[in-house]
């Protein structure tokens, strides 16, 4: 059967609630508040993750991986680059020093901590994406707007749900 | 006196921000051209060092670094606060930093690729500034890891690349709302392109928060090892005056002091060029000044700690260096720094100056004349009267091509600085909303506690 969007927008953070908390408790065929509902706002606000359920973020992953990588890339390039000096007298000097190997090893690890943290923040939230065929500009100024996906036939019980909650707008295009 | 008005309109803060990037006052144009004359002047002046060679920068044995150093130390501790501020106040929730913290984090990155230039120019051979770099090359050579100028390198380029990624994804949600609200032209084409396809969803917005957060949590120490390891460029030295324990918090304190000032001096301009009285308010501004103030008198404690620990602790080069300081050729500018940087802030603790736009204007500069005097003071009297008598020399002045390139570097961050103004958002749009949004709710729930409570 195939999906269809609706984008419906609002006014306030309280009104927004209040159209999630009564998707959550009816019972819609074929349309799932968890996978099927999105929020967009101006602002990030905390309640919105209150009202929608917590969601998992994996970019800390992503910081640990790229931060470990880096430090230990760091450390080799350096320890092997001063391998090269083996054939070389040291005077009794350590071939690979640790106390100053340890401040590049300490630059490497942040610039791959924050290299791969932007490259996770990048997966994680889809970036770069084509943009959705619902959106609206008013979502970058001071409206919030929820955009569902449903079967055909749940659209007009959605509607109902946010004509009933005051939708200042409503956009509904056929999905894929 | 509030950081912001609770009652301003989310879309009115769009439209101020968004007039900002295509109508900006006319002072706007003239520190524009003064900026580009002025960077004229320096370029001329490289072209002229590079084709003639370094003797007409009068740098010779064994005031080898001159102006270039001190200028590339001034221009690396002018990024500190920046990002480091930044960085700082939004893992202290500090919320007055939102209308600021933008042009702040600008600085910081045009001051870094200002500050790279000297270290390019102070080589003279140009040409072959790739031996510095690390790779696998046919001369069988590497560079010294065990280095403070390497790990400079190194902490620059960190520091660089980090600043920018955490000014960019800072300003996605931004970009988004310029290209929802500009005419088509080339602004719609790039603010498209840099915005990424942001909407502004709960996935994007889950995970904005905690990359933001991440990238802040690492520069803070990146910052911090910055400008330690410059300062370990001389303190790892055996140069008298340089050998001293103090000198990463010293600098660290220097880097954050400069940065201040300059935050302080670029509030005021873009508060009246671009018209951002309702966000760049004198309540934030008296935040920072004190935040200023504070940083002014650890620096000059360090200072003291530091003449007190060569004063006291016999080694008679470095003693003979710190007299040579304050009674020799360089006096004058030694004193002007002593004057600047640790009286002339001395005004910031007067409530009625905190506040007061001529007169700190005026501090500011002052502050920060202070704080190039300080690098100068640091690199140019040690190299003039080092350990041997027979290498002494007092009358090396910087020639005017020094002082021209001096000039031009001003000219270049100004120059990038007005520009990144006029084409990006100074004034984060999506903070400014959160900060209104917050308080008016905190406001509301007073109310409400008031009401209840007759």
């Amino acid at each position: 059967m195939s999906k269809r969007h609706l984008l419906a927008m609002f006014s306030s953070f309280d009104e927004a609630e209040l159209v999630v908390q009564e998707l959550r408790n009816t019972s819609i065929k074929g349309f799932d508040v968890n996978d099927d509902l999105v929020v967009k706002s101006p602002i990030e606000h905390p309640e919105v993750e209150e009202f929608l359920g917590e969601k998992p973020v994996y970019v800390q992953w992503f910081t640990l991986f790229g931060a470990l990588m880096g430090g230990l890339l760091g450390f080799f390039l350096i320890s092997g680059a001063q391998a090269n000096f083996f054939e070389q007298l040291k005077g009794g000097k350590p071939i690979v020093p640790f106390p100053p190997n340890f401040v590049l090893t300490y630059e490497m690890f942040i610039l791959g901590g924050v290299y791969i943290s932007v490259l996770g923040f990048l997966i994680c939230a889809g970036l770069p994406a084509k943009r959705s065929p619902l959106y609206s500009s008013s979502v970058s100024e001071d409206k919030i707007a929820i955009l569902v996906k449903s079967e055909a036939g749940a659209t007009s019980t959605l509607r109902a749900i946010f004509t009933k909650h005051q939708a200042l707008e409503i956009q509904e295009e056929a999905g894929k | 006196m509030k950081d912001i008005r609770e009652d301003i309109a989310w879309a009115k803060i769009n439209r101020d921000v968004l007039v900002s990037l295509e109508n900006p006052r006319k002072l706007y144009w003239v520190i524009v051209f003064g900026a580009l004359s002025l960077f004229s002047v320096g370029l001329g002046c490289e072209i002229y060092q590079y084709q003639v060679g370094m003797g007409v920068a009068n740098l010779n044995n064994p005031n080898v670094w001159g102006l270039y150093i001190a200028t590339f130390i001034f221009w690396i501790g002018m990024s500190h606060s920046g990002t480091l501020l930044s960085a700082i106040l939004h893992l202290m929730h500090a919320d007055w930093r939102k209308p600021i913290y933008r042009f702040a984090e600008a600085m910081t990155t045009f001051s870094l690729m200002t500050a790279g230039l000297f270290v390019m120019v102070h080589i003279g051979r140009l040409w072959q500034f790739y031996y510095a770099l690390p790779y696998p090359n046919d001369r069988g050579t590497w560079p010294n890891f065990q280095s403070p100028l390497l790990w400079d390198a190194m902490a620059i380029f960190t520091y660089l690349s980090s600043s920018v990624l955490f000014l960019y994804v800072g300003m996605i949600p931004d970009l988004a709302i310029c290209r929802d609200n500009l005419h088509k032209g080339w602004r719609k084409k790039l603010y498209t392109l840099l915005a990424l396809g942001w909407e502004g969803t709960d996935r994007q917005w889950r995970n904005f928060r905690v990359t933001y957060l991440t990238i802040a949590c690492f520069l803070i120490p990146l910052a911090v090892s910055v400008h330690s390891i410059v300062a370990s460029d001389f303190a790892m030295s055996q140069q008298p005056g340089w050998h001293v324990t103090s000198f990463p918090p010293y600098f660290v304190a220097g880097a954050l002091y400069s940065g201040c000032a300059a935050i302080i001096t670029l509030f005021i301009i873009l508060r009246y060029v671009f018209r951002f009285e309702d966000y760049m308010t004198k309540s934030i501004l008296k935040k920072t000044v004190r935040l200023t103030f504070a940083i002014a008198m650890v620096w000059t404690y360090l200072n003291a700690v530091e003449f007190a620990a060569v004063w006291y602790g016999h080694d008679m080069d470095a003693k003979a260096v710190l007299i040579q300081k304050a009674t020799g050729p360089f006096a004058p500018f030694w004193w002007g720094m002593v004057f600047c940087g640790s009286v002339v802030p001395l005004m910031l603790a007067f409530k009625r100056f905190q506040t007061n736009i001529p007169v700190l204007f005026a501090v500011s500069l002052l502050l920060n004349l202070g704080m190039w005097l300080e690098r100068w003071m640091i690199v140019a009297p040690t190299f003039s009267h080092g350990y041997y008598p027979w290498v002494w020399d007092n009358d090396q002045w910087p020639s005017l091509i020094q002082w021209g390139m001096v000039m031009g570097s001003f000219g270049w961050f100004t120059l990038l600085f007005m520009v990144f103004c006029k084409v990006f958002p100074s004034v984060s749009m999506y903070e400014v909303k959160e900060m209104v949004y917050h308080r008016s709710l905190h406001l509301k729930k007073n109310e409400t506690a008031g009401q209840g409570a007759h």
